[in-house]
């Protein structure tokens, strides 16, 4: 019989010294895959969707533009352009695309796309201001950034 | 003493390691937003220089006009629509028309709509010579242009609709030349050479001639 017993005496939980160290390893692969946005969003960013998206390769390549509605109700409620983290005029448009491309090595300077992120309410009369002032900046390549359009909508 | 003190346990309780982890863990999931970098590309023409003649004049019947007014109505090749999901058929089929091919070689990689037209699949062709080769609409893919004009007071969702449309017209004509559907066109990675040679031979001779014409100035 007493053997019986010395069997049941040992421990009978798992040993959960290595969780922290699962948890951990989950933990790293989310630091340092996570990108904190750079930009704080001033604008009212409801982007419609679209379902012939096309992924662009390379990011470095990318500059973005928000456009909207801003979130402060001091700026009115007319669309406004935000750059990084200001809003800039139209006519500040050239001298932003300059400073963006500045920041490219020099072959690269004529491949920049500029990312548009625009809110659904925006009319067409500010964008297409945009686009003239872009074509003025030789940055002719854009992209309205959309979400994949899902079957539900 | 001192000596029941040392019997006593030596270890810090790990066990709130993994609570601790956790918890850190859930924040980073909950505030990432994993940066979306998809969208519709769109190619401006280049800037217009003051000597060169402003319009170069195109023949009517190669341009397939969409026209959206401040109340977002559409009008296409002037007359209405509503139904916007209508533009991609047409323009599917304005695209590939053929009504008047030329064998003239044009474009970066010199090569004519005729040239076009035979690198077709058969089931494409046939397509082509049933129902479509009017001469009403456009000669050949090298010459068809989309003008769309928005006006200054149409929404922006609108017009995203409509490129969008645009685009999947495109792609399916695109994905049809090199037998593949227009998504898994789109998926194609022009990272490795051989998708990319794919990809230039779906788009040779046909370019996407997206045009954004200039808005009228009457808004709302």
């Amino acid at each position: 019989m007493s053997k019986f017993k010395k069997k049941t005496s040992s421990s009978q939980d798992i040993p959960t010294a290595a969780l922290p160290d699962i948890i951990f390893m989950l933990l790293f692969f989310f630091m340092v895959t996570t990108v904190l946005r750079e930009t704080e969003l001033k604008v009212e960013q409801r982007i419609p969707r679209a379902e012939q998206l096309v992924k662009l390769e390379k990011k470095k390549l990318v500059s973005y533009l928000y456009v909207g509605k801003p979130k402060d109700p001091t700026f009115g409620t007319e669309p406004l352009i935000q750059a990084n983290d200001v809003f800039i005029g139209i006519d500040g448009v050239v001298k932003w695309v300059n400073e963006e491309k500045a920041k490219l090595s020099e072959v690269e300077r004529d491949q920049i796309t500029i990312s548009m992120k625009v809110d659904n309410e925006t009319k067409m009369g500010i964008i297409v201001d945009i686009q003239t002032e872009l074509r003025e900046a030789n940055a002719r390549k854009i992209m309205y950034a959309t979400p994949q359009k899902t079957d539900e909508d | 003493m001192a000596r029941s003190k040392d019997k006593g346990s030596q270890e810090v309780n790990a066990g709130s390691m993994a609570d601790i982890a956790f918890l850190l863990l859930i924040f980073f999931l909950v505030t990432t937003q994993i940066a979306t970098n998809k969208g519709l590309t769109l190619l401006l023409p280049p800037k217009q220089e003051d000597d060169e003649p402003i319009e170069i004049k195109q023949q009517q019947r190669n341009i397939f006009k969409i026209q959206v007014n401040s109340a977002d109505k559409l009008l296409v090749e002037d007359e209405p629509l509503d139904d916007i999901s209508q533009i991609r058929e047409m323009v599917y089929d304005f695209v590939l028309n053929f009504g008047d091919p030329s064998s003239n070689k044009k474009g970066s990689d010199k090569v004519s709509d005729i040239d076009v037209y035979n690198s077709l699949p058969a089931s494409m062709k046939s397509y082509i010579s049933r129902s479509l080769s009017d001469s009403e609409s456009s000669d050949g893919p090298s010459s068809a242009i989309v003008s769309l004009k928005a006006d200054r007071g149409s929404s922006y969702e609108i017009f995203i609709q409509i490129l969008d449309e645009l685009n999947a017209a495109y792609n399916r004509i695109y994905g049809e030349r090199v037998g593949l559907s227009d998504e898994e066109f789109r998926k194609l990675n022009r990272n490795d050479p051989r998708q990319k040679k794919l990809y230039d031979d779906a788009r040779m001779g046909i370019p996407k001639a997206i045009s954004i014409a200039e808005p009228t100035k009457s808004g709302s």
